[in-house]
């Protein structure tokens, strides 16, 4: 391996280490009624309200949204160790420097992403689809973006990558880098 | 002649002309006077905040308005001494005790002096104090919550008045007779000559880290002659460690005191050093006297207040402490007396006097160190007036009550007679300025215009007399507050605004001094509440005897329970709902049909309990007071009342529950 790909794959596995700091992703909850902001911080282990979780479930359970309950999302109790071993992994690739290790790593961290974006998306439309029908106010089953803009109700829903998954997002790109690298200089 | 009246007429018309011009100019003039461009001053747009938070007393509603300035607009109502129906304090299980004191439970009191915690002379943003004039107390209200936390009844006292004045760091706070009455109370013939004052100092425990709320005790009163107690105000910098008592009725008469009482030229200042009478104290230099008074206290864990019955005072005879307390010769049945932000001026309102008397501290303690004394009053010792006096303010205005300072070397004066504030230069004892009020002023505040740091951008007079003010409301008209600007040399009318009750005294500070430190919620997860249901789960219906207690939760938008059997004619129910919603500014609210209480108003992860007495079987509904989201009007239940001694099982439901029974 070239020593600048070697760098790029040690840059990428100290950005995963991101996540341990910040929330992966962010979903705005705006509202005229709520001028302080209301929002919710998705980390690699938790759910996090900002002010409270609660107030977000007192308000979905207006259209029959189940309780988001951190505790009922098996994701969040291992996903973290995957990432750590992505982190560790990563290092020893760009210590040892064989290229096998590098596409093996890069092709896995690819993979699971794309199966963490799902999840994501599922959990999301698992809440957006699995509505009470006796619920007060009722909507039509919807699906959050991943990323983008929703409107409900009165609020508008606005979703986006955190500072940890935009680390994600960075680490794959500089493997993707270093893969291409790679590859041309066979 | 005919030519000349002609030329007149001319100039007439023209000057007319000029006049129109000159009013258009200045856009629309309101009636009084004022040119609109003062609009702007005053306005605070949609979305924006006042600049200063004001605690304007209510007098006799017992309650705090909290005003914002210079917008004049009512923020809340803190109710003190009174009942509030509004959310239920002292209707509600846990506020009750507030309002206990050695003549039982008392429903209502006239609140008068707000006055702001200090630090280092400066409001800080802590605590409002505020006293009850009639069944003597004394209160401390937390800026954070807005709720009075504390309450503390003041024996051997008739009529609290002089009160509440801190000293610089909040070390007292004071307490004085307006009445003199015997001492202690007895059933003797209606005589002042043989009744007695006392002037009381509460010690205020300052510890930040001390979490409860039961931080006032009476650390001594000072027996003082029979004369009525009115204001008060405490030394700083230079006169810190002193207090200043005005009185009044030093001629001690016991009926027709508007004349009997006016007798003499001049009535006294007490003077009172507070740190001799620590030493007194320490040297054990007073008497433990046997009263009984209440201390009650509110609990921001269990969200309840509790009572303290104190069984003593220490009480010192000036007799025993030499060097305690000093009679200032002041004139004429004098009603404030404040001291400027140096410390050095200590400036009484004559009431009854030609002249503002402004006397010097410095002065004062060069007449004590050099026994300038113009001979004792029941053995306190009266200092020589002239050696006291800094200087006679002359012909200043009509009924001089009341002084708040600038901080720029200027005393604000309220005269009720003449309807008018002053603006006097202390140095030079000159008045500069002088604005009529409407009409009939009593107190006026500038923010922190009693303290060493007047924000000086306001003066605001509170009147007693409103009359053609505001839109007429029948024959009882709402007091009013005028803003004036006084930053420029000029003072200048701003605004005019109806206060609630009689606003006596008032405070004010920057709002950013406060606003930060405000709650928004009370965190479930410490609520304390005996009776607290944390979940829909736990709640439950338990009956103990004749006495049911229904433990009962409160969300967006239903109870649990919110549908209850087996009650019965002759049970007392208790109502213990916990808000559970942790959201900023969503109140549940508790009402039920036939209740002799209030409502209950419940802030978010806060219990409070209301009692029902049913009189007859039936199904009550019960529902929720305040609006609190789309579904609010489903937020509702029923209650089954059954005969007395019927066999109906207690058994409830809620929240998608089937019937659970105890």
């Amino acid at each position: 391996m070239k020593k600048i790909s070697r760098i790029l794959v040690a840059i990428a596995s100290l950005l995963i280490g991101v996540i341990f700091f910040t929330p992966l992703w962010k979903i705005d909850l705006i509202a005229p009624q709520y001028p302080e902001g209301l929002s919710v911080l998705i980390w690699v282990n938790k759910v996090q309200g900002i002010p409270k979780l609660e107030i977000v479930n007192d308000l979905n359970h207006y259209i029959g949204m189940q309780p988001i309950d951190p505790n009922a999302i098996p994701e969040l109790k291992w996903f973290w160790i995957v990432f750590l071993a992505f982190l560790i992994f990563g290092l020893v690739v760009a210590a040892v420097g064989r290229k096998i290790l590098l596409y093996l790593w890069f092709g896995l961290y690819a993979l699971f992403g794309i199966y963490a974006l799902y999840v994501f998306w599922k959990w999301e439309y698992k809440y957006g689809h699995n509505l009470d029908p006796h619920a007060p106010l009722q909507v039509d089953p919807f699906q959050p973006p991943l990323v983008g803009v929703l409107k409900m109700m009165n609020f508008t829903v606005v979703a986006y990558p955190h500072v940890g998954g935009a680390a994600l997002i960075l680490a794959g790109i500089l493997g993707a880098v270093a893969v291409f690298l790679e590859i041309r200089n066979k | 002649m005919r030519e000349l009246l002609k030329k007149f007429a001319y100039v007439g018309t023209a000057l007319v002309l000029v006049g129109v011009a000159v009013n258009s100019c200045q856009k629309q003039a309101t009636k009084s006077g004022i040119s609109a461009d003062v609009a702007k001053q005053v306005y605070v747009p949609p979305g924006e905040y006042d600049e200063f938070y004001a605690f304007l007393s209510g007098g006799y509603n017992g309650q705090i308005d909290v005003v914002g300035l210079p917008s004049g607009r009512l923020l809340q109502i803190v109710p003190v001494f009174s009942v509030d129906p509004h959310n239920g304090y002292g209707f509600d299980e846990e506020t009750k005790a507030m309002l206990m004191t050695s003549h039982g439970f008392i429903p209502w009191d006239d609140s008068h002096h707000p006055e702001l915690s200090q630090t280092d002379g400066v409001p800080d943003g802590r605590w409002v104090f505020i006293n009850a004039n009639n069944t003597t107390r004394m209160a401390r209200v937390d800026l954070r919550t807005f709720e009075t936390v504390e309450i503390l009844e003041i024996p051997l006292s008739g009529g609290n008045h002089a009160s509440t004045f801190v000293t610089q760091n909040t070390e007292y706070v004071t307490a004085a007779t307006r009445f003199a009455v015997p001492i202690p109370q007895k059933d003797i013939p209606i005589d002042v000559k043989n009744f007695q004052g006392t002037l009381t100092f509460i010690k205020v425990n300052n510890d930040p880290n001390y979490e409860g709320n039961d931080r006032m005790e009476i650390a001594f009163q000072i027996l003082v002659p029979g004369y009525d107690y009115d204001l008060a105000h405490c030394g700083k910098g230079p006169s810190h460690g002193w207090c200043f008592f005005t009185s009044y009725n030093t001629e001690q008469a016991s009926t027709l005191l508007e004349i009997n009482a006016s007798q003499k030229d001049k009535d006294y200042i007490a003077a009172v050093n507070w740190k001799v009478a620590e030493k007194c104290i320490a040297d054990g230099k007073y008497k433990e006297v046997p009263v009984t008074y209440y201390h009650n206290y509110y609990d921001d864990k269990t969200h309840m207040a509790y009572s303290k019955v104190e069984k003593s005072v220490k009480v010192i005879d000036p007799k025993d402490c030499p060097g305690l307390i000093y009679f200032l010769p002041t004139p004429k049945s004098p009603h404030g007396v404040d001291v400027d932000p140096t410390g050095e001026y200590i400036v009484a309102g004559g009431k009854l006097a030609t002249v503002l008397p402004i006397h010097s501290f410095s002065k004062m303690i060069k007449a004590i160190e050099n026994k300038e004394f113009a001979g004792e009053d029941h053995g306190i010792p009266v200092l020589k007036y002239e050696a006291i006096n800094y200087c006679e303010v002359p012909k200043p205005c009509l009924g001089p009550l009341h002084n708040e300072f600038d901080g720029r070397g200027y005393v604000y004066t309220s005269c009720f007679i003449s309807s008018e504030v002053i603006k006097t230069d202390l140095k030079t004892c000159k008045v500069v300025d002088r604005i009529p009020t409407y009409y009939s002023v009593g107190h006026l505040m500038i923010p922190g215009g009693d303290s060493r740091k007047p924000w000086g951008k306001y003066v605001l007079p509170m009147n007693k007399i409103t009359k053609d003010r505001f839109l007429p409301t029948g024959p009882e008209l709402a007091h009013a507050a005028q803003l004036i600007d006084i930053t420029g040399e000029k003072m200048r009318m701003l605004l005019d605004f109806p206060t609630m009750g009689e606003p006596h005294y008032a405070q004010a500070l920057p709002a950013d001094l406060i606003m930060d430190k405000v709650w928004k919620v009370y965190p479930l997860e410490e609520n304390k509440h005996p009776y607290a249901t944390l979940s829909e789960e736990d709640a439950k219906v338990v009956r103990k005897g004749n006495v049911v207690h229904v433990y009962m939760t409160a969300i967006r938008s239903h109870f649990v329970p919110d549908n209850i059997e087996g009650i019965r004619v002759g049970d007392t129910v208790y109502f213990h709902v916990t808000n559970l919603e942790q959201d900023w500014d969503i109140p549940h609210g508790f009402a039920i049909y036939g209740a002799h209480t209030s409502n209950i108003l419940i802030m978010p992860g806060q219990t409070k309990t209301i009692q029902w007495i049913p009189k007859h079987p039936g199904v009550y509904p019960f529902y929720c007071t305040d609006f609190c989201s789309a579904l609010h009007q489903e937020m509702q239940g029923y209650v089954r009342v059954s005969p007395r001694g019927a066999k109906t099982q207690l058994r409830w439901r809620g929240g998608g529950s089937d019937w659970k029974t105890g």
